[in-house]
């Protein structure tokens, strides 16, 4: 049984582990540490925890502020409300002077669950990634998710990291991984047909890649971690060499990592490509696998999605 | 600096507003002399600052959280020497240091990028716990419009600047009155002012924004409080010091034309 752990837990331990390391971390949250996990950094440094309230406006103002003084801000909230009700405080305030802002949103995508459309961040890749200055990180695990917050905390400028709150099966290998911002990671080879995920899809793709495996198709599966910059390098090799890609996010397959990809491919080497992510609806309430099945969100609907795209070759 | 000294920063300050937005063809000309004698004590007589080292890590902070004032701004920074003054004839034009709202990439001295309202005094807020965290003595100021008092950020961080007693912290509001689209009443009313800042926790001063005296005893007070943040609400004059300007609502956004111009510089003296 593989080990699963929520991408927002292993957020919250790097931080203390910030913490520790360098002094010039703080950590800023909008009555949500216990959800967003910067509870444990608040426990461990109270003096350089900042809990702002129900007012996300606020958080990122504030966050910007500090950061002018050169000191490094980690801003947590829900990713509904950081890029969202918050976007144009991002916008204007942090990315506009290209501030040294960590945008640490968890509670992304439809595996929210229970909570419902309201609470379902399904535009957020999408919203960050067209603002300029903005780096755009989403992990796929707990492992991917320690080294990236390490990463991201070592680069000046600002960047939107993507959790979650569903516990999802650990796929990287903490001895062995190596995290580089801005590029992706071949995690099985393949050249009949390349499969591209991010976030908790990765796990899905790989398993699809066993699917299609077994009906003697070799998928080559690749994490892209950094929707932006995105890497065009192993996008563009793995069109040429493949001929078909398909797209994996927990997002709305406008404007996130399928669109991403689709740009790459669009302008330097065209090929059929199919988007696997929540179809520009609202999502609902439910458990987060239920909804991952509704929603198309699947090892299944990727598989398919690479059959389809074979059969049309 | 004495008194007198400031008034004739303020009114060279006064003049340039006037020629830059007259050269760029727009602009805000009310707003930014409606604040131009707050800017000029806080420049020239308060804030620790040096021209000559605009980062600076000890230095005194300012937002203009009232971004669009930024001629005001840009006039003050050329003439405590953080940039050439033949910048500011370049206002609003391509290629310029000087965008239209403050820009802290572009220009020396502009400590924080601003121009959407409330988002300068959030951040200001950000300036002063930081300094309150890491224990630096530097001192955060920032200037509000009344008609920006409208937008939810800045009471977010009025609830916030109050709950952390960021005491190093000092907003003013230049209550002139009117907004884009008329007298703050007839759009939305956002008095009483000083009431709702008392009530959110502040220490509030009422002054003349206009009187370089009640300027400095404000900030003066300001500094010795504790515990809070300090709030000068300034009743000011939209136009101030251009006959034609003053109180009238539709000078916010627009340049001068030529003989308006000419107009101006006359009535605030000196050489034209």
């Amino acid at each position: 049984m593989v080990e699963k752990i929520a991408t927002r837990d292993a957020y919250g331990k790097a931080l203390v582990e910030l913490g520790k390391e360098n002094e010039n971390i703080v950590v800023l949250d909008a009555d949500l540490s216990k959800s967003t996990k910067t509870y444990a950094f608040g426990q461990e440094f109270p003096d350089r925890f900042i809990n702002v309230g129900i007012a996300e406006q606020n958080l990122m103002g504030v966050a910007a502020g500090i950061s002018t003084t050169g000191k490094i801000p980690f801003a947590s909230t829900f990713a509904i409300f950081a890029t969202g009700r918050a976007f144009e405080i991002i916008r204007n305030s942090i990315g506009y002077p290209k501030l040294n802002v960590k945008i640490c949103a968890t509670h992304s995508g439809i595996t929210v669950g229970e909570d419902g459309a309201s609470h379902q961040a399904i535009a957020d890749i999408s919203c960050m990634r067209t603002i300029p200055n903005m780096t755009v990180v989403v992990p796929s695990d707990s492992v991917e998710t320690r080294a990236a917050i390490h990463a991201v905390s070592k680069i000046d400028g600002p960047v939107y990291v993507r959790l979650g709150r569903l516990a999802v099966p650990v796929i990287n290998d903490e001895a062995s991984y190596k995290f580089e911002i801005g590029k992706g990671i071949i995690l099985n080879e393949g050249n009949d047909v390349t499969i591209i995920a991010t976030g908790l899809m990765v796990g899905e793709a790989l398993k699809a890649a066993e699917e299609l495996e077994a009906r003697g198709i070799k998928a080559r599966v690749i994490n892209i971690h950094t929707i932006k910059p995105i890497d065009k390098e192993i996008i563009i090799k793995a069109a040429e060499e493949t001929g078909a890609v398909v797209t994996a996010e927990e997002h709305n397959i406008i404007g996130g990592l399928g669109s991403a990809v689709a740009e790459v491919i669009a302008e330097n080497y065209p090929v059929p490509l199919r988007r696997v992510g929540i179809k520009d609806t609202f999502g609902e309430s439910g458990k987060p696998e239920e909804l991952m099945k509704k929603y198309g969100l699947t090892s299944d609907d990727i598989a398919e999605a690479a059959i389809n795209l074979i059969n049309k070759r | 600096m004495n008194i007198q000294e400031l008034e004739t920063i303020a009114t060279d300050i006064r003049r340039d507003i006037i020629t830059m937005t007259a050269e760029a063809g727009s602009g805000h000309p009310g707003g930014s002399l409606s604040a131009t004698d707050i800017l000029t004590v806080l420049y020239f007589h308060e804030m620790r600052v040096d021209s000559g080292n605009p980062q600076w890590e000890d230095r005194d902070r300012f937002a203009l959280s009232k971004g669009h004032a930024a001629p005001a701004l840009y006039a003050i920074l050329a003439k405590k020497g953080f940039f050439p003054g033949e910048e500011l004839l370049k206002l609003r034009k391509i290629d310029s240091m000087l965008q239209g709202h403050p820009d802290m990439k572009g220009t020396p001295g502009v400590d924080m990028s601003t121009g959407s309202l409330g988002q300068g005094f959030s951040a200001s807020c950000g300036m002063a716990i930081s300094a309150k965290i890491y224990k630096k003595d530097y001192r955060v100021y920032t200037l509000l419009g009344d008609g920006e008092l409208q937008e939810g950020i800045v009471w977010e961080a009025a609830m916030f600047a109050a709950h952390y007693k960021l005491d190093n912290l000092t907003a003013i509001i230049d209550h002139n009155g009117l907004q884009i689209d008329g007298p703050n009443e007839e759009v939305l009313t956002v008095g009483p002012v000083a009431d709702k800042f008392r009530a959110f926790g502040w220490n509030v001063i009422k002054i003349d924004g206009h009187c370089m005296e009640d300027i400095i005893a404000s900030i003066d007070e300001a500094k010795r409080v504790k515990g809070a943040p300090t709030v000068i609400v300034a009743k000011t004059v939209k136009g101030k010091g251009v006959s034609f300007m003053e109180n009238v609502v539709d000078w916010h956004g627009k340049a001068p034309k030529d003989d308006q111009k000419l107009q101006a510089l006359r009535e605030l003296g000196g050489e034209i």
